[in-house]
């Protein structure tokens, strides 16, 4: 695979990005994608409580402005990847709240008819391509997705999500590596949200500032507010057009903040309640919108409107998940191989 | 109208804690992400939070309740206004869960039966009479199979070490960056486990990739996404996203390489549902199958040997020759015994076979060609004849290939066998360098006769 920069024509921070300033019309999208994440998220938890979802199940809260921002920057054909912490991306990404319910509950009305669970969605349709397990894994397989653009040349490019945990697997480094190499279309997003699993990131890495990640392969990477859903937004548009314009990938350091355990049984204990209390108040991602959206006179009433909206479709979500049968017992052979063609 | 707020559970095994602590009272209103309880297990102490928003009109457990079981009621929350929210509260749902997961108890408790779909029947296509057979090398028998399908289809694509400018680490790829390009021809990195994890990623995006590992000892890097992801992914999604992928390389021993280059990976991959498994021994099969393999939707390993690369083989001179994949094959037909084999030690089996005919054994040899799916009516169908059975593999024999064999063949033929089956596998040690101990340890046609003539009773 032959290198394919194109001459490098200064920062890109000059560039005609399309998001200079967001209109009211895309705060309040902002506001009602960011809300609808986490009204879903908090009644995905309770119906894990109540038994209704099995096994792990990991919460989006405090992160959503990282996909609702990056999301409002990609464009059709450009895919998506993430880890296990994937419900807020795929409601970002477009898909029906129901199916993602649904799935969590392990119905046949699912996005992976039941067989998935919390960790395992995917659409082709929205370019979302899961939802994987082993925690790292999901870079090498974005930077795939980047090569599969490339060798097409098609323009797209590839948001490939992972935490801070995953920052220091082996097989980053190695996709890093080849991105580079290769210039291929890729976003590294890394969500900081300073924990994996019960590991802040000063007790896991020499270097916590994960945007350096990537000084030794040449890639550029820039520290993002990630809690700023215009600032993600922003940053997330510099690099797609980066990588969209032949320029290779680009790391975007997004720091941000998990609420709630790492997963449902997690008690938390690694972090005292006042530092999650202060990010709560200080640092909300909706919270710190809102505050935008008032500047710009959007009344509350506006607003009310969104939040009777929004809790009317996670409502409709629940209803959905609990009422869709389970997966029929023949579902238990399907998927398993293609046939293949004669 | 009032909600009950239950009992939650807090890991997927918690069955009943105690409520520690309340953090509301009757009367305080609460609003969704509100800590309004404290609950101990014997794992840790969890927060309770409000999903809903209202007014709590009773608290139904005090506080240091112990073994409250989940989904008791421990509190009622009366709302505030009107609410479109009835048919999720957690008041309806016990009802509602009676209908939707009762079944599923019902279920685990008679288990309804599910059988697998019957393989088709495959064969190998038919060889015109007259056809010219050329003489060829499995080596250029495997290049040919990939020239041919990258001028087919311009999805398919070669990656891996040393596979275009050095002409492939065992010349397997010579002369394909010549006629495709470095587009479609791409040296990696020496990093198995990232250009796996590309090469599945681009599976995903559509694409057809071959990946080159220079031996499946390397493959290892890259076993988790071979299994994890290219396997899996199919079933994970509900059948949405694919992986057509081709991971192909030499493996077994080679000579005198020592433990870290010389191991049989067949068990290992034969065992995960999503893969095909592919271990040729000849160049038709060689050629056929690895045609097949880039041909089809699934994830393949596909183990080639490299003591086999230089070997010559007659294979059918015509325009499109592919092998189904699935189905083994009689290389030898005999009614004494049954031996099955895979890749090189098929030639090693028909070797013993020789020897034996001398002795007035007639063995029949199955190349069982593919692992998964395995052919085992094959298998059957030649034991039922012979009565006898013994499985050849140059791997380990404890949880191996033959194992498997045998526990079919004692499964599915158990009245029809005179005798136990034997199985004839590498020794149970890591491969060692010195000669002489590396031929001890190895299978070779010696340990194959001795295992024929003590099923034969000989």
């Amino acid at each position: 695979m032959a290198r394919s920069r194109k001459a490098d024509s200064g920062s890109d921070k000059g560039d005609d990005t399309g998001v200079k300033s967001a209109s009211r019309a895309q705060l309040l999208k902002y506001y009602r994608d960011m809300l609808l994440i986490r009204r879903f998220e908090e009644r995905a938890g309770q119906l894990y409580g109540m038994g209704l979802i099995g096994g792990f199940c990991h919460l989006y809260i405090g992160q959503e402005a990282i996909a609702v921002g990056m999301q409002s920057i990609s464009k059709p054909g450009d895919q998506k990847i993430t880890g296990y912490r994937d419900h807020g991306h795929m409601l970002a990404a477009g898909m029906d709240p129901n199916e993602v319910m649904a799935e969590l509950t392990g119905r046949a009305g699912g996005s992976s008819k039941g067989k998935g669970g919390s960790m395992h969605m995917f659409s082709t349709e929205a370019g979302f391509y899961g939802g994987h397990g082993i925690v790292g894994a999901q870079v090498s397989l974005g930077t795939g997705l980047a090569l599969a653009d490339k060798y097409r040349d098609n323009g797209n490019v590839s948001f490939t999500y992972f935490g801070d945990g995953a920052a220091n697997q082996g097989q980053v480094y190695e996709s890093f590596n080849m991105a580079e190499l290769w210039d291929l279309p890729v976003v590294y997003v890394v969500e900081n949200n300073q924990y994996a699993m019960g590991t802040s990131i000063e007790r896991s890495s020499s270097e916590t500032r994960l945007h350096k990640r990537g000084v030794s392969f040449n890639i550029p990477g820039e520290e993002v507010d990630g809690m700023d859903v215009v600032a993600v937004a922003e940053a997330g548009a510099r690099a797609a057009q980066h990588a969209r314009s032949g320029k290779g990938p680009y790391i975007l350091e997004m720091k941000t903040y998990r609420y709630r355990g790492h997963s449902m049984s997690d008690p938390a204990k690694y972090r005292t309640k006042e530092e999650v209390d202060e990010v709560k108040k200080t640092r909300d991602p909706i919270d710190h919108l809102k505050e935008k959206l008032a500047a710009i006179k959007v009344g509350d009433d506006e607003l009310k409107t969104i939040d009777a909206e929004v809790k009317a479709i996670v409502a409709a979500a629940v209803e959905f998940a609990r009422t869709s049968p389970e997966p029929d017992p023949s579902e238990l052979y399907t998927d398993v191989y293609l046939e293949a063609a004669q | 109208m009032s909600v009950d707020i239950l009992m939650p559970a807090l890991s997927p095994t918690m069955e009943e804690g105690t409520l520690a602590k309340w953090h509301v009272k009757a009367g305080d209103t609460v609003k969704a992400g509100d800590v309004i309880a404290e609950i101990e297990t014997d794992k840790a102490t969890m927060e309770v939070e409000a999903v809903d928003e209202g007014v709590i009109s009773a608290l139904l457990v005090e506080a240091g309740t112990e073994n409250v079981k989940v989904n008791t009621p421990i509190a009622r929350l009366g709302e505030e206004g009107a609410s479109s929210d009835t048919p999720t509260s957690p008041a309806a749902q016990d009802d509602k869960q009676g209908s939707a997961t009762k079944p599923a108890q019902a279920e685990q408790a008679a288990p309804a039966a599910v059988s697998k779909p019957a393989p088709k029947p495959l064969n190998d296509p038919e060889i015109p009479a007259g056809t010219k057979m050329v003489r060829i090398t499995v080596r250029d028998a495997l290049r040919d199979a990939m020239a041919e399908e990258m001028r087919r289809d311009g999805d398919v694509f070669l990656m891996g070490e040393e596979v275009a400018q050095y002409q492939g680490a065992y010349k397997v790829s010579r002369e394909l960056l010549q006629e495709f390009g470095d587009r479609r021809v791409i040296d990696t990195p020496i990093t198995e486990h990232g250009f796996a994890g590309l090469g599945v990623g681009a599976a995903m995006a559509g694409l057809k990739p071959i990946v080159e590992f220079m031996t499946w000892n390397f493959g290892m890097q890259a076993i988790d996404q071979i299994i994890n992801s290219a396997a899996k992914t199919l079933y994970m999604s509900g059948g949405q996203i694919r992986a057509q992928i081709v991971f192909r390389g030499p493996n077994g021993a080679a000579s005198r390489v020592g433990a870290q280059h010389s191991q049989d990976y067949s068990a290992w991959y034969a065992q995960i549902p999503g893969l095909k498994v592919i271990a040729p021994w000849d160049a038709a099969d060689a050629k056929g199958l690895l045609k097949a393999a880039i041909r089809d939707p699934n994830p393949v390993v596909f183990l080639e040997h490299e003591m086999m690369y230089g070997t010559e083989f007659d294979i059918p001179d015509v325009e499109d020759w592919v092998v189904p994949i699935g189905k083994a094959k009689v290389r030898r037909e005999g009614k004494d015994v049954t031996i099955t084999a895979h890749s090189r030690m098929v030639g090693l089996a028909l070797q013993a076979a020789e020897t034996l005919a001398a002795e007035g054994i007639e063995a029949e040899v199955i190349d069982l060609r593919t692992l998964r799916p395995l052919d085992h009516e094959t298998i059957l169908e030649s034991v039922r004849k012979t009565n006898r059975l013994v499985s050849a593999e140059e791997g380990w024999g404890s949880m191996g290939v033959g194992a498997e064999i045998v526990a079919r063949v004692v499964e599915h033929a158990f009245d029809y066998l005179d005798a136990p089956p034997l199985r004839v596998h590498q020794e149970d040690v890591p491969l060692p360098y010195a000669a002489n101990l590396e031929a001890l340890s190895l299978p070779g046609p010696d340990k194959i006769v001795a295992a024929v003539k003590a099923v034969c009773y000989r």
